[in-house]
């Protein structure tokens, strides 16, 4: 058990590392970021916030994270969290019980999720296109349910999905936490994670050596439309509206950002849910930094673009093997290419 | 007929029913003051798309194209309106810029190794950053310059016009045909579309080749930049969002095959015009909604997508029986 703990840390350790570091950096320039309180039951704080905030794009990232480990992309999420919140608010507002609409609406995710499935699994195209399909005509899609407004609605159940809280956290931390868990558990206790990193690696041996490619890669776009599906009730209940124009506009890049923090390669192959969320906490802890540290917003970007080339500098193959080589005589027979990372 | 012609046959004869069945409910649609203005109205677009037609012809893709855009839109509105330089200064300052920016992209995908996709995609956070950081505000272009060269067209028989940008556009589809089909880079492009390891043993120069695309790119979306800002007299930095995928759509429609290494640059401008058409027709419909436009642009490219899914497998036994 003990070294599986260490194996763990040890992949989690670069992620940790630069979390803690912007934590420590933005809470010397604005000290009262560390400050936690309870008030009415609910824990309120900078730190709370940043994981409330953050709740779409961790949601996000966890269905990305195991697409790309099956080397594909899924660029329709924003579109189906625009569809999902639509699909919500006007059931709701027409007089559906939460229940019903809750179900219906993660439904209409899985639906996504299979469509992308079936055109990357069965017809075999590529993934940045067969995804790229449902994110022109999504929003379009979305808008059609809205009519083009802002569908608002009042009902109390779905608000509370928003900024209701349970056991002093709020709901969607509490949403993510679950979720994440489920995800882990699901593929790390079970050979599904494995097999998904054997299709990410090579597709066609998998598939001679027996796994059942077509029906994995569908489930894993089918997560990931229920991911977006989840992420799209939270993001309307937040704003106690299904707004198609504006909802998850371009989060499926903050989503595939997040992974590629998270450490995934995006060739497909080994991935981590837990190394993913902590990714997608990193990139909302910097967002709130900027923010609070009073620099313009305008350098957001900038900041996310620095960041992709230099994880992209890390993970490349070409400076994989140069490091590798330069460290050779230092550490004789031993995998260097971990301690390279 | 041969194969590779297949799809191109297919987007002229869907651009030609759509526009007869426009024609037939609408017969004002028929003039050559629509013609005009749809070269005018997707000018920046069409520029854009030729870019990216290189790009997926080498199998590559530029995702920085429509951020790229907006950049140059606030670029030169800062260097005209607080900076006093001739626009046609800016413009060469500009197209510097873009190019080498494309360079640098199109070097570390061949150098480090990575996929296109992620590489464009830092591009574009870059670029779209540094026009936050340029302004963040809306800023009118009111130079002299500038109205003399929108006041310019060819007025054709009918009252349509090719204005100076429309003209632009049909430009730079001509010389991407030449430069496609008639130079030896153009060539060089089509082979690493067929697959880089079958390029390099053909002797192609890979990493000359590459770098030289995403710097094609590059100085066709700060042309297509310098068009836009001509087009709507101001620079936005949230202008252009998502014109790389319209640009993409316009390519695969115009039957570009995505795995790279086939297709026409001819094509990509019907793409631009079916898509455009669509918009036209919903203007003159006056009741449909605009976002009839997005589902049936994704519907079109659907069905392009499986047209090239059925092309490459019919194809297949042919090239077993050879």
């Amino acid at each position: 058990m003990i070294p599986i703990m260490r194996a763990y840390a040890g992949r989690l350790l670069p992620q940790l590392i630069a979390l803690t570091a912007i934590v420590i950096a933005i809470s010397m320039v604005f000290p009262g970021f560390l400050n936690l309180q309870i008030q009415n039951g609910r824990l309120y704080g900078s730190m709370i916030d940043i994981l409330n905030r953050g709740a779409p794009v961790v949601l996000l990232a966890i269905g990305m994270t195991v697409v790309i480990a099956t080397k594909g992309i899924d660029l329709s999420v924003g579109a189906v969290m625009a569809i999902c919140g639509a699909v919500a608010a006007s059931l709701i507002t027409s007089g559906h019980s939460l229940a019903e609409t809750l179900l219906a609406t993660l439904a209409v995710g899985i639906i996504c999720g299979l469509w992308n499935g079936v055109l990357v699994a069965v017809l075999d195209i590529q993934p940045i296109i067969a995804t790229l399909v449902l994110m022109v005509a999504g929003r379009g899609i979305a808008q059609l349910i809205t009519e083009g407004t802002i569908l608002t609605f009042n009902d109390p159940g779905l608000i509370f999905i928003g900024s209701g809280s349970f056991a002093g956290l709020p709901m969607p931390i509490v949403i993510w936490l679950v979720f994440s868990l489920i995800v882990a558990l699901l593929v790390r206790r079970t050979a599904l994670g494995m097999l998904v990193e054997a299709i990410g690696i090579n597709r066609q041996a998998s598939t001679l050596s027996g796994v059942l490619t077509p029906v994995l890669l569908v489930a894993a776009y089918v997560l990931s439309g229920l991911c977006a599906a989840t992420a799209g009730i939270i993001a309307a209940a937040d704003i106690r509206g299904a707004d198609a124009n504006n909802a998850g506009l371009w989060l499926e890049l903050d989503a595939i950002l997040a992974v590629v923090v998270g450490g995934t390669s995006l060739l497909g192959g080994r991935f981590s849910i837990a190394a993913s969320v902590l990714g997608a906490v990193i990139i909302q802890a910097i967002n709130t930094g900027i923010l609070l540290s009073g620099f313009p917003p305008e350098f957001n970007l900038i900041i996310k673009a620095a960041i992709i080339i230099f994880i992209l500098v890390l993970q490349s193959p070409r400076f994989r093997t140069g490091v590798s080589f330069l460290s050779i005589p230092k550490a004789a027979g031993k995998p260097t290419e971990r301690e390279a990372k | 007929m041969k194969q590779k012609y297949l799809p191109l046959t297919a987007t002229i004869l869907i651009f030609g029913l759509s526009y007869a069945l426009c024609v037939a409910q609408y017969p004002n649609m028929l003039s050559t003051r629509v013609i005009g203005n749809l070269l005018t109205d997707n000018a920046f677009l069409g520029i854009a798309a030729v870019g990216m037609t290189f790009v997926i012809l080498s199998g590559g893709i530029d995702l920085s194209i429509g951020a790229v855009i907006a950049f140059a839109g606030v670029f030169l509105a800062v260097v005209l309106e607080h900076g006093g330089m001739h626009p046609l200064v800016a413009f060469a300052l500009l197209l510097a810029i873009t190019t080498l920016f494309g360079a640098i992209m199109g070097a570390i995908i061949h150098y480090l190794e990575m996929p296109a996709f992620i590489v464009t995609l830092a591009g574009m956070f870059l670029t779209r950053g540094m026009a936050f950081v340029l302004s963040i505000d809306s800023i009118p272009i009111k130079h002299p310059f500038y109205a003399t060269l929108k006041s310019l067209y060819f007025k054709l028989p009918g009252g349509g016009r090719i204005t100076l940008i429309g003209g632009l556009m049909l430009f730079v589809f001509a010389v991407g045909i030449l430069i496609a089909h008639r130079t030896r880079f153009g060539t060089n492009i089509y082979a690493l579309g067929g697959g880089t390891a079958t390029a390099k043993l053909m002797g192609v120069p890979v990493a000359a080749t590459t770098i030289r695309i995403y710097a094609l790119s590059g100085l066709l979306a700060g042309l297509s930049g310098i068009v836009f800002s001509l087009y709507t007299s101001a620079g936005y930095s949230l202008a252009a969002v998502g014109v790389e995928l319209d640009a993409i759509t316009a390519v695969v429609i115009g039957g570009t095959l995505l795995t790279g290494g086939s297709g026409f640059v001819a094509g990509t401008l019907v793409g631009i015009l079916i898509q455009g058409l669509i918009q036209t027709y919903i203007t003159f419909d006056g009741t449909l909604s605009s976002w009839w436009t997005k589902i049936l642009i994704g519907l079109l490219l659907f069905a392009f997508i499986l047209l090239q899914k059925g092309i490459i497998h019919l194809s297949r036994p042919e090239r077993q029986r050879a």
